[in-house]
């Protein structure tokens, strides 16, 4: 019988989902014996064409990496639909949008001025842009148009499966692949993570009040940061309670607070919503020149509550639907 | 009549690298365009987070060098509040650097790099990856190098909380401390790594150095670019991964400049033209003057090769004796060849984990006292590291609350930029003749590449750094003559152009 085929393939991301996957070190010859890689671009010679020539549906499973900011990504991503039978959102990029989803905060024009004039090392007399097509002595050279909004997978092609994270725990990446060669899958639609916060079960938890109230919201580099107790119920703004668990706490072993990039569990549509009303209902006050206060001391709530999914947010679902028509499934 | 050549599967071409040759009337090569089609902008939606928050958002520019990018952030901001890390927090970040260093290092060599020279350039091309090094080395050796790899990323997560993405960077210190159970480990880890170390550089001497054909390769003009070179060196203008000043040589070795992080702005420019999304670096006070070599044209290099050619010598004794038999056998300093930067890049590799053993066998690694906390009102900060692939510099400014009002990040490749067009342009002109190519050209362009190691990623701040590639011929009239296309990746793009490089120089 042949072996099940998987695909690989990475849009608007960093290479950390590529190293995830390396990062399977010896796991990965057990891997390798169990599936045919059919397109894995970073680390085989496939071609587009190979996968173009595939029958509809013949990748058992395809995993996408990275947001989608062009036409070039949004055209492989239909493409890769077609052929898989299976198709996942691989990172946070792809399950929420990622950190360069926060460039939704602003718009293309702003960016671009941004970085070619306002820059302080940039020396730009002639107040030059990259160009869609610039004329050159003997003709011309084109780049492509950026994108005016950073999309998550979904808001391009129907996704049946999430491996969250930035980048996702080894671990996440075994089981899902254990699951896809057993055929053991949860409904389509499923994160393939537990569907638990992070804040049950973390070792720390012993430490965490029944009745959390927290005072003041501290920053974590002007305290000391206990190594035991419960980062919340230090003061520290940390999103366990909104987040998905299954990363083995790796950030609050190493002392810091999560900061959510697991993205939320399955019973929350608007993963900052969420945070924002857990953290508020651990607010100790009820007067509210207080609460007020209180909520000035976090000083960029979007960067916050949405650093890893603003384009997946219900504040840019409806706006990124409408910015880039080419962008969607009809 | 037009012809229509695919080499290689497309993957992401628009979003990598891109190359359009440009012909004359003549139906020679006016010039090659080598672009970077895409931004994602970091230095706008910096913009409005709290500068605690940058050495997590930025690690995401890269997840290859995500701690690079962690490292220059975090020493940014203890200059934003004015405050020294601890003393162990020192010694815990230079030896989750180091670490991180020679890990990046080993895979370059391993899996990017080495396979043109391990496998051999008349290799059949999927021989040309891991897997063909493995065969040719021994199925041991493979092993020995994913056992490596993941026993030095396992210690950057233990020191640093997540491997991609790093958590532990805070002004003043880091945010975990080492027990002692954890130092035994790392020193054994530490251990390991020279000793892989010095084995590398026992293979790369075999392989490479006793071959003739490969030093040929190595110091053909084809290879070779008179520039300026930049790189951090310590108090002893030895070669500093962490720290220092950045020192300037001029292309006959001679310093040019020596300054401190703060004076960046003095000395470094960024120049932008419309058919890149990449701004070219240059020495502001030698001038931009376009894709030219010295000592007109302010064009620098930065990366191994770089590094060794600004600093008198290396930090560590088995990285000093590498170091002198490399000017020893190329010198004298600097050395122009591009493809040195493999034998450069190795002799790092030794000094990295040299430098580990150290840091893993100072007491002060254990110390609880990892902090210092800030107090100063935080204005602006400016934080320099060496990241595998060159000079990495953040600079920030921040309102009085530590809110990020401007963010500025030139990043290892951008130094490395117009050097790389220069090559890209040469080997055009070179092996593009009357409108016709072949792979060879792409073989050749490739070859450079790789010795640069560039990550489009970091340059752009925008994509990782393995980068597929299309090449398009124009002729005047802008229709298209010809078209290569190659794909991206570790092993393919990074293994495939020997051979055709091979033919070429018969």
């Amino acid at each position: 019988m042949s072996k099940p085929k998987v695909g690989f393939y990475w849009c608007a991301s960093c290479g950390g989902c590529e190293e995830s996957v390396v990062d399977l070190a010896e796991a990965i010859l057990d891997v390798a014996a169990a599936v045919d890689f059919v397109f894995f671009p970073v680390a085989m010679d496939f071609k587009r064409s190979d996968v173009e020539a595939m029958a509809d549906g013949a990748m058992a499973a395809c995993m996408i990496n990275g947001a989608i900011r062009s036409s070039e990504q949004r055209a492989m991503a239909k493409l890769l639909r077609r052929k898989a039978q299976i198709l996942i959102a691989y990172g946070a990029c792809s399950h929420q949008g990622g950190i360069p989803g926060l460039a939704n905060l602003f718009d293309r024009q702003s960016i671009l001025q941004t970085v070619y004039r306002d820059t302080p090392s940039t020396v730009n007399p002639g107040d030059i842009r990259p160009e869609a097509s610039t004329r050159i002595p003997h003709g011309e050279v084109e780049l492509p148009v950026l994108d005016e909004q950073v999309k998550s997978l979904d808001q391009v092609v129907p996704v049946d499966y999430y491996i969250p994270g930035c980048a996702p725990p080894v671990q996440l990446l075994k089981d899902a692949l254990a699951a896809i060669l057993t055929g053991r899958l949860p409904p389509k639609g499923s994160v393939l993570a537990p569907d638990k916060a992070l804040c049950e079960q973390c070792p720390r938890a012993p430490s965490k009040p029944d009745n959390l109230l927290i005072d003041q919201f501290k920053r974590p580099h002007l305290e000391r940061i206990d190594p035991e107790k419960c980062l919340l119920a230090q003061g520290f703004l940390c999103l366990g309670p909104a987040t998905r668990g299954g990363c083995g706490w790796a950030c609050i072993n190493a002392n810091m607070p999560c900061t959510g990039c697991l993205g939320p569990v399955s019973r929350t549509r608007d993963y900052g919503g969420a945070a924002m009303s857990a953290l508020a209902s651990l607010v100790n006050s009820n007067d509210e020149a207080q609460i007020a206060a209180m909520l000035e001391t976090i000083v960029d709530p979007a960067g916050t509550f949405y650093r890893y999914g603003l384009p997946a947010s219900l504040l840019f679902a409806r706006a990124g639907a409408n910015a880039d028509k080419g962008g969607h499934e009809p | 009549m037009t012809r229509h050549i695919v080499i290689d599967p497309i993957t992401r071409l628009e979003g990598h690298g891109k190359i359009d040759v440009i012909l004359n009337d003549q139906g020679e090569v006016d010039h090659a365009y080598f672009q970077v089609p895409e931004l994602r902008g970091f230095e706008k939606f910096a913009q409005g987070r709290p500068a605690e928050d940058m050495p997590q958002i930025t690690s995401r520019i890269c997840g290859v060098c995500p701690m690079a990018h962690h490292m220059a952030a975090t020493k940014a901001l203890d200059d934003l509040y004015q405050i020294e890390p601890a003393p162990a927090a020192r010694v815990i970040r230079e030896l989750a650097y180091n670490t991180f260093m020679f890990e990046d290092h080993a895979l370059h060599f391993y899996f990017l790099g080495g396979p043109d020279f391990i496998v051999g350039p008349t290799a059949p091309k999927d021989q040309r990856n891991v897997l063909g090094v493995v065969a040719k080395v021994g199925v041991e050796v493979g092993k020995k190098v994913i056992a490596m790899r993941r026993a030095a990323r396992d210690l950057i997560s233990l020191l640093a909380g997540k491997v991609i993405h790093p958590v532990f960077g805070l002004p003043g210190g880091v945010s975990r401390q080492v027990r002692a159970e954890e130092q035994e480990r790392a020193v054994q880890v530490a251990r390991q790594a020279v000793e892989f170390a010095e084995f590398t550089l026992g293979a790369f001497h075999d392989i490479v150095l006793k071959n003739r054909q490969y030093v040929a390769l190595i110091t053909s003009p084809a290879y070779t670019h008179q520039t300026y070179y930049m790189g951090l060196v310590d108090e002893k203008n030895r070669v500093n991964f962490y720290d220092g000043a950045v020192r300037v040589v001029t292309p006959q070795g001679k310093e040019y400049a020596r300054f401190q992080a703060r004076d960046y702005l003095k000395h470094i420019a960024e120049h932008v033209e419309p058919w890149s999304f990449m701004k070219f670096c240059y020495l502001k006070n030698v001038g931009w003057k376009g894709f030219e070599e010295a000592p007109a044209s302010g064009v620098y290099a930065v990366a191994p090769l770089a590094r060794l050619n600004v600093s008198d010598g290396m930090p560590t004794p088995k990285a000093q004796a590498a170091y002198e038999e490399f000017f020893g056998t190329l010198g004298p300093r600097p050395v122009h060849h591009t493809l040195a930067t493999h034998w450069a890049r190795v002799i790092e590799l030794l000094c990295a984990a040299e430098m580990m053993l150290q840091l893993a066998q100072s007491p002060l690694l254990v110390d609880p006292n990892i902090r210092n906390i800030p107090t100063a009102k935080p204005a602006e900060g400016i934080g320099i590291v060496e990241a595998p692939r060159g000079t990495l510099i953040h600079h920030y400014a921040t309102d009085e609350k530590g809110v990020i009002t401007m963010a500025n990040l030139i990043v290892a490749t951008q130094n490395n930029a117009a050097r790389i067009a220069m090559s890209v342009d040469r080997a055009a002109k070179a092996l593009i003749k009357g409108g016709q190519a072949d792979d060879g050209v792409l073989n050749m362009i490739e070859m450079a590449f790789r010795a640069y190691d560039p990550c489009n990623g970091c340059a752009t701040h925008s994509l990782p750094g393995h980068m597929p590639l299309l090449l398009r011929i124009y002729d005047p009239r802008h229709r298209l003559v010809n078209e290569i296309r190659r794909a991206g990746g570790f092993t393919d793009f990074q293994g495939r152009g020997a051979e055709r490089a091979g033919a070429t120089e018969k």
